[in-house]
């Protein structure tokens, strides 16, 4: 173990990877530019600058993956994606059914989202939930530097494409990360803290806001659990169950806004499968339906914070009536 | 039935392409009779077609458009296989999954066919990269229309691989339409070449009803790429005879435009001038188009022969 931050920890799974397989190549804007180690290790036909067009660095992917190479590309932030719509989800998302299987497209896409550098609306939109909703694709979005490097690892290695989002607000956090081949399997939520009474489910940034939030709860004698999903698809839908059976309450929380959000999904998982464990219904605490602000008060008001959570899982707590009054 | 290599002979050119005009007029009477959906034809652009894929070698690539039936058979695509796939049958070459707008086929090293305009462009460099890092000779050819072409990612495309020394083969087929609207009203430019020689590529323009002449230009450039490993911009100058899909009316295509073009047919140019030079005489002729339309029947039998896909295949193939 040893203590780095998660954009180090990304380079570290980067470069395992690309010494793992001869096949992985890293493109983008300014790849080959911030990552001169990469270039030094592996070359430059492996890690390659593009030109500032979006649409095209994920067309080359698409293409690539499909007769025999593992592209990794860097589109930088994720509201850039909207330019790459077509080729991830007309193309990485669909061909391989639409070839009937003849196919695959093993392709990695990152890109930086959320709230913490008071950039706007343009370099932070919360669109997780959008490829979720798209056929053929995965999404990743873990919380901590071991699951950047452990997840990283496996979407490289997966056979489907994956949208892989870094939280900007934790790219220089730090963690403990397991030194050489550690690999976290994409679906598999963790439970970052067990509890009785209510689980706080969430992903990204709003996992240290929950772990926050679970402190205030037991300070109230309330005891929650907080999962942490780690991939948007596959939903690790079975420990989202197992643990809303155990606790009979839950509260889903993310900064994407909340209209058609991840939230919305889990709750119907919930709903649909587990009512007869439920003592309360399932809250939401998200993002409002608004762009993401520049002013830096507005821009953590967007985001959930602890005390928000707390007061959802309290009102829980209080009964039914008191958490329909939301 | 696997890759189609062609020595060039005329009547090889010829009996190609009677096999793609069969193929397209069953395409259209299926959907008139049995409306069968997604009909676009390249009734008039089989030239285009036949000569550039009889330039191609067993290891090259192909990603075309949605007006790909001419490219998947001049490449060897089985018809039966093909109208099984048209009519959602489970022998079609994607289990009937793609329907008559996405057929790939991977043993005929055809990659795509793409329905999103420009989507062929945007995945070509792509597939050529593949090619250059896994040292893979092949050249990857690009079908793309005119109304790609205006399509940012034709840009994209272009500049990127001109810029990574990638061996595509952009075809242009500049077939004169764009959906309803004609190409006059799209663009100020006649020629769609300079502007890839815009962004430093070799470019040629060439009669796209003439499939020697097509052939020869395809020829050239296939070989250029091989030596230089650059890409290549080959226009294929031709006219969609049949609306954008069936059925079409036509209602808004000037008439003398569209009697001029139905007098440069391309098949009709190509037996004249074979016939004029004593290349092939009448009855040589007819057992070449009727050999057409016997492989079009047979292809017809067997896809109406094949099932539904089952219901279960609804949901396979989305994940490996």
């Amino acid at each position: 173990m040893t203590r780095i931050t998660v954009m180090d920890a990304i380079d570290q799974a980067l470069a395992e990877e690309m010494a793992h397989d001869p096949a992985v190549l890293l493109m983008g804007e300014g790849v080959a530019t911030k990552r001169r180690a990469l270039v030094e290790a592996f070359g430059p036909a492996r890690v390659r600058n593009t030109p500032l067009a979006e649409g095209i660095i994920a067309g080359t992917a698409v293409g690539a993956a499909a007769t025999g190479l593992r592209p990794v590309v860097d589109l930088l932030f994720a509201p850039f994606l909207c330019y790459a719509m077509d080729e991830l989800v007309n193309s990485a998302g669909k061909l391989r059914y639409l070839s009937g299987g003849q196919f695959d497209f093993p392709l990695v896409a990152i890109a930086m989202t959320g709230a913490g550098w008071g950039v706007g609306a343009q370099h932070n939109h919360n669109l997780e939930a959008w490829f979720a909703h798209a056929p053929g694709l995965k999404v990743a979005m873990p919380s901590t530097a071991a699951d950047f490097k452990g997840m990283l690892k496996s979407a490289i290695r997966d056979p489907d494409p994956v949208l892989f989002f870094v939280d900007i607000a934790l790219a220089y956090t730090d963690g403990e990360v397991p030194a050489g081949e550690h690999l976290v399997p994409l679906g598999r939520a963790a439970r970052r803290r067990e509890g009785r009474d209510v689980t706080l489910i969430s992903y990204a940034k709003t996992v240290p806001v929950c772990e926050q939030a679970a402190e205030l709860l037991a300070a109230q004698g309330i005891s929650a659990e907080v999962l942490d999903l780690r991939s948007i698809k596959p939903l690790d839908e079975a420990a989202i169950l197992a643990s809303v059976r155990r606790t009979g309450r839950a509260v889903v929380v993310h900064e994407a806004s909340r209209t058609c959000g991840v939230g919305a999904e889990v709750a119907a998982l919930i709903g649909e499968h587990a009512w007869d464990a439920l003592r309360a219904p399932v809250l939401r605490v998200t993002g409002p339906d608004a762009p993401a602000p520049a002013s830096p008060p507005l821009e953590q008001a967007y985001v959930p914070q602890p005390a928000a959570v707390a007061a959802a899982a309290q009102r829980l707590m209080a009964g039914a009536e008191a958490a329909a009054c939301v | 039935m696997g890759i189609r290599l062609y020595d060039g002979r005329a009547e090889e050119l010829l009996q190609a392409m009677w096999l793609i005009r069969a193929y397209e007029e069953r395409a259209v009477a299926l959907q008139a009779e049995q409306g069968v959906p997604g009909t676009c034809t390249a009734v008039g652009q089989e030239a285009a077609a036949v000569g550039v894929v009889s330039a191609l070698g067993a290891d090259d690539l192909i990603l075309t458009n949605h007006r790909s039936s001419g490219h998947l058979l001049a490449r060897g695509a089985d018809p039966g296989r093909m109208l099984a796939e048209v009519m959602g049958r489970r022998d079609g070459y994607c289990k009937g999954k793609s329907g008559s707008l996405h057929i790939s086929a991977k043993d005929l090293g055809v990659v795509l066919t793409s329905t999103i305009v420009g989507g062929e462009l945007a995945l070509a460099t792509g597939v050529a990269l593949s090619q250059q890092m896994l040292g893979r000779r092949g050249v990857v050819t690009c079908f793309f229309g005119d109304g790609a072409a205006c399509e940012g990612r034709f840009h994209e495309s272009l500049n990127l691989a001109a810029l990574w020394r990638l061996p595509v083969l952009y075809v242009c087929e500049n077939n004169q339409w764009q959906a309803f609207v004609h190409r006059r009203e799209t663009m100020l430019a006649d020629n769609i070449a300079a502007r890839a020689a815009g962004y430093g590529m070799d470019t040629a323009v060439v009669d796209g009803n003439d499939p020697e002449a097509v052939r020869a230009a395809a020829l050239e450039a296939v070989e250029s790429i091989r030596a230089s490993g650059r890409p290549y911009f080959l226009e294929a100058r031709t006219y969609r005879l049949r609306g954008h899909f069936e059925p079409d009316d036509q209602a808004y295509v000037d008439p003398d435009e569209l009697a001029a073009w139905r007098a440069r047919d391309p098949l009709a140019l190509l037996e004249a001038r074979l016939l004029a030079a004593g290349r092939i005489d009448a009855d040589a002729l007819q057992a070449l188009r009727a050999e057409a339309y016997r492989r079009i029947d047979a292809g017809w039998r067997f896809a109406v022969d094949s099932p539904y896909p089952a219901t279960a295949e609804l949901t396979t193939d989305v994940y490996a």
